[in-house]
């Protein structure tokens, strides 16, 4: 059976782009031949935008005949999150309050992806403002699993995990602030990897909590994250919050193997509350490294345990002051036929939001309230710093972590919409990273009932060879065992 | 009962810098509306801000200024309101950990001893858009529009300490407040143009009886647009709490509204509706750390300050004090005048010609100290002349208006002039003989012994020699003439 171009990974199309056997042109008609047949019971995408993608495809595809493509990720077709500001298209958030907003400046991270040559397909569906862990919170109604549709994807980057799943993109641009990368990655089998917090510049993506909020890639292998990663990381003069360090990825560093390497695992992740088909799949993995040359211990992370809640008051706490600007006045949605400008604030929030985004501002407006601010807040913030500090203590003795990525598969649509606490705890494993700002990744590590399983491998600050590397060698094994 | 008044300012003061705090937009208030503008300070989503360092610099610099200890680590937070006009719904401000804290200023205290007002702390913040309404107010009217080009501009907010040497009159307030001007303006982080709204203050107001420690209710003042209506609503508040204190009624602790019109103060709003700004450091930008180079670098480039500048004048130059607070009141009159000091011999003279003569013509031609055309070595020329009688002071008056509104070099004047007075005492004597032969009525006056058109006709000889003679000489020559004794009896 030959596969179709859409399916194939972004370093496979890279090297025949390069061969001249095919052209960006060829790929972008696959991936939206793909969309076209998909799209309408996945909805992995917002806006699309073919016309300006086949120019970009032609533009790719001349530099590429004359031997000089701008990057490793010229002429490939590249979905991006709506929460990334792109100049040409509406960028939405997911939301009525932006549905119709057009920024004015591109993001940090798109235009370098852009100036790499990348092809963009549009902009992908997402949980309103990235509250929420299966797509399902969109104005614009759920993505569904491309495995099947009567499954979430996971969030808030559910439409660009779903639309590299499906085929309906080479990779994508996704954002993580509590897992959001991870868990659609996750639930769509798929790899995805979110950066240290302050690798890839947050100029341009629409703030959710900016201390957590970090934008990364998804894509069918880890090399297609690492292609994307190489792209987007970096210092960036207008995020005074992305880090002045300097990462030299070289490709082929994924290939070092991990002989001698050090991986733990944390005892309190695999507790009660792990579905065990999904513990039994990572364990399997793990013991899979450790055949071929890694030391895997238990670790253990103490703190682990406080993680959601003070993720849940951090992130709202944030969140409530950063969605203060969508006010009617400037830009977006406004309450028209109304008395006075209060009145205008309250409607054109109460009909621009959607209900888990006024639950998260009640919640962190809450959180900061004089009189409270001691107890949640800081407290929080206590609590974020011994979190921080076990990771420290156990990159002591390791140098990667093997974890869950969610406690349980995919689950069907609406089953957890009139819960929020039981979504919230859907991010239980993933939500650490971000308060501890590390670079993971979650890679897939089998099927179980016809779903996919994801394992999530976490790193040192600004380490994320060691991830990827792991990811790499995770991936090569697995296929090896396969054939 | 006897009260002790307690004032405490916060000043606003709009900074000197070429772009807003915390994006690249150029700061200019002439220019169309909405044509300085940005993602950043407009609050488009995604878009982040980045310190300018200039006015972290200023920031430094004043709290230097005002003996404040530079703090190596501060840090911004967000001050969370919904208004119109406020872009992203929160103020960049700072709350725990602002750039400057501890300092003081001293002015003249009531008691006419020099008095140390404390400074509590000093902090950056960005000022908010400016909004057009179609009637008077935002309330009344059906649409507004709203301004960004100020929305960004880096604002300093000074803010005084209660309890440690607070200001205790009105008299004392004043005086703080022209002294922080002018220090502000001495070290260049402003020009503090109030009715530009470069310098603007919110008061708080208390009263204490003069035995008691702990402190009265206080109320805030805000929207007073000049040091006189700030006098005004000073001295309306007092009054206002010390009736309500002696009738033995309550103070409430509120926000007031000066005025302007009818000179009071009204109710804004009180302790229970003041609004909970929800302050949280701002995670969108990185703590900033001050080191001694830092700091060192701006506290070497501080100019001297006026207070020193007085005590070295008087001590230096022998000048009275009273004309050394003159002199020192701007740094570019100083500037002018120590540029002239070292060239000329006489600097009491100095000083007296540029407080009354230099001054006259500057405010004749509405101009400020710093785009006076005279050169300070023409300036010093001049008085050196005076001082060695080459030339009288109407001639040097003359001369100087000359060089003043010409633009030109003292030596083409002096060329043209064929200076130098008349000495010569027969052409006086035959000008004298004119101005007689002209004016008989004076002459009959003076002959029956009303001697007041004497001034008038030495006046007149002193026009026909165009100011070259020297007086008293002249008023000797006519007193002669009409044998009249020196003493003019």
């Amino acid at each position: 059976m030959t596969m179709e171009l859409c399916d194939q990974t972004a370093a496979r199309l890279a090297a025949l782009l390069r061969k001249g056997e095919i052209r960006s042109r060829d790929i972008v008609e696959s991936v939206f031949r793909r969309i076209g047949e998909r799209e309408e019971s996945i909805h992995a995408y917002i806006s699309t935008a073919y016309d300006a993608a086949m120019k970009q495809a032609e533009k790719a595809d001349s530099a590429l005949l004359k031997g000089n493509p701008a990057s490793v990720l010229a002429g490939i077709p590249t979905a991006v999150k709506d929460n990334l500001c792109t100049r040409q298209m509406r960028t939405t958030c997911g939301s009525r309050i932006l549905e119709n907003y057009v920024p004015p400046y591109d993001a940090t991270a798109v235009k370098r992806i852009m100036e790499g040559g990348a092809v963009m397909t549009g902009k992908t569906n997402m949980d309103e403002f990235g509250m929420g862990s299966s797509t399902e919170t969109s104005f614009f109604g759920p993505t569904r699993n491309p495995w099947n549709p009567e499954f979430v994807p996971g969030g808030s980057s559910g439409g660009s995990a779903a639309a590299v799943a499906a085929g309906e993109a080479i990779v994508a641009l996704g954002t993580d602030t509590g897992g959001s990368i991870r868990l659609p990655s996750a639930y769509c089998g798929v790899v995805g990897i979110k950066p240290t917090y302050g690798r890839v510049s947050r100029y341009g993506l629409i703030s959710y909590a900016s201390s957590l909020d970090q934008v990364g890639a998804i894509g069918k292998s880890v090399e297609d994250c690492a292609m994307v990663l190489s792209l987007t990381c970096g210092h960036d003069p207008r995020d005074t919050t992305s880090a002045p360090v300097k990462m030299d990825l070289v490709l082929e560093s994924l290939r070092k193997g991990i002989k001698g390497l050090r991986i733990g695992l944390p005892v309190e992740y695999f507790v009660e509350g792990l579905d065990p088909r999904v513990k039994d799949k990572i364990l399997g993995a793990a013991s899979l490294l450790e055949q071929n040359g890694a030391r895997v211990k238990e670790v253990s992370l103490p703190h682990a345990g406080h993680a959601i809640s003070a993720y849940y008051l951090i992130a709202t706490a944030e969140a409530s002051s950063n969605l203060a600007r969508y006010d009617g006045v400037k830009y977006g949605f406004r309450a028209e036929e109304v008395r006075d400008t209060l009145q205008m604030y309250e409607l054109t929030r109460s009909m621009g939001f959607g209900r888990e985004v006024k639950r998260r501002i009640m919640l962190g407006t809450y959180a900061l309230s004089a009189g409270y601010y001691d107890a949640y807040y800081l407290k929080a913030q206590e609590a974020r710093a011994l979190i921080r500090r076990d990771f420290d203590n156990a990159f002591e003795q390791v140098d990667g972590l093997i974890a869950p990525v969610s406690p349980g598969l995919p689950f069907r649509l609406g089953e957890k919409m009139d819960d929020p606490l039981q979504m919230y705890l859907v991010d239980v494993y993933t939500v650490s990273v971000n308060l501890a700002g590390l670079p993971a990744m979650s890679i897939p590590c089998g099927m179980v009932d016809g779903l996919p399983a994801g394992m999530q491998i976490i790193g040192r600050p600004f380490d994320e060879e060691t991830v990827l590397r792991v990811g790499h060698a995770y991936e090569q094994l697995k296929n090896g065992m396969m054939e | 009962m006897d009260y002790e008044v307690i004032i405490c300012f916060e000043t606003h003061v709009e900074f000197k810098t070429e772009t807003k705090l915390f994006c690249d937009c150029a700061v200019r208030y002439d220019a169309p509306p909405n044509s300085r503008i940005c993602p950043v300070c407009t609050g488009q989503p995604g878009s982040l801000p980045v310190l300018n360092r200039k006015a972290v610099e200023h920031a430094v610099r004043a709290g230097l200024a005002l003996h404040c200890t530079a703090n190596p680590l501060s840090r911004f937070a967000r001050k969370n309101y919904f208004y119109p006009d406020l872009p992203k719904g929160y103020q960049i401000s700072q709350y725990e950990r602002p750039f400057c804290e501890n300092g003081y200023l001293e002015i003249q205290g009531d008691d006419g001893r020099p008095y140390e007002v404390g400074i509590r702390r000093i902090h950056l913040e960005e000022d908010a858009g400016k909004l057009v309404h179609s009637t008077s107010s935002l309330g009344s009217s059906d649409f507004s529009l709203v301004d960004y080009n100020r929305a960004g501009v880096p604002l300093l907010e000074i803010v005084c300490d209660h309890e440690r040497n607070p200001l205790r009159s009105i008299q004392e307030a004043r005086s703080y407040l022209e002294k922080l001007r002018q220090t502000l303006r001495y070290v260049g982080v402003s020009d503090c143009t109030i009715e530009k709204g470069q310098f603007r203050c919110d008061v708080n107001v208390s009263l204490r009886p003069r035995s008691s420690r702990t402190f009265g209710r206080r109320t805030e003042i805000k929207n007073m647009t000049s040091f006189r209506f700030i006098a005004d609503a000073l001295e309306y508040e007092i009054r206002r709490q010390s009736e309500l204190l002696r009738t033995g009624e309550e103070i409430a602790q509120e926000t007031r509204l000066f005025d302007e019109q009818r000179k009071i103060t009204v109710p804004m709003r009180s302790k229970e509706d003041a609004p909970d700004y929800r302050y949280f450091p701002d995670p969108d930008l990185v703590e900033v750390e001050l080191d001694e180079d830092f700091i060192g670098k701006i506290r070497d480039s501080l100019p001297e300050l006026p207070d020193q500048k007085v005590v070295r004048l008087t001590e230096e130059y022998g000048i009275p004090r009273e004309d050394i607070l003159i002199l020192t009141r701007e740094r570019e009159i100083s500037d002018f005048f120590l540029a002239c000091a070292p060239l000329c011999r006489d600097r009491v003279r100095l000083s007296r010609w540029i407080i009354r003569d230099l001054f006259k013509l500057l405010n004749e031609s509405r101009r400020s100290i710093s785009d006076c055309p005279l050169r300070p070595g023409d300036f010093a020329e001049l008085i050196n002349l005076l001082e060695a009688g080459k030339i009288t002071d109407a001639m040097g008056r003359s001369i100087l208006k000359e060089m003043f509104h010409k633009e030109c070099e003292l030596s083409q004047l002096l060329n043209k002039e064929a200076a130098g007075p008349i000495r010569d005492a027969d052409t006086l004597l035959r000008m004298v003989d004119e101005v007689a032969a002209q004016n008989p009525e004076a002459i009959a006056k003076i002959s029956s012994g009303i001697l007041e058109p004497v001034n008038f006709l030495v006046g007149q000889v002193m026009r026909k020699t165009r100011g070259k003679a020297d007086p008293k000489k002249v008023r000797d020559l006519i007193q002669q003439k009409l044998g009249l004794s020196h003493d003019g009896s």
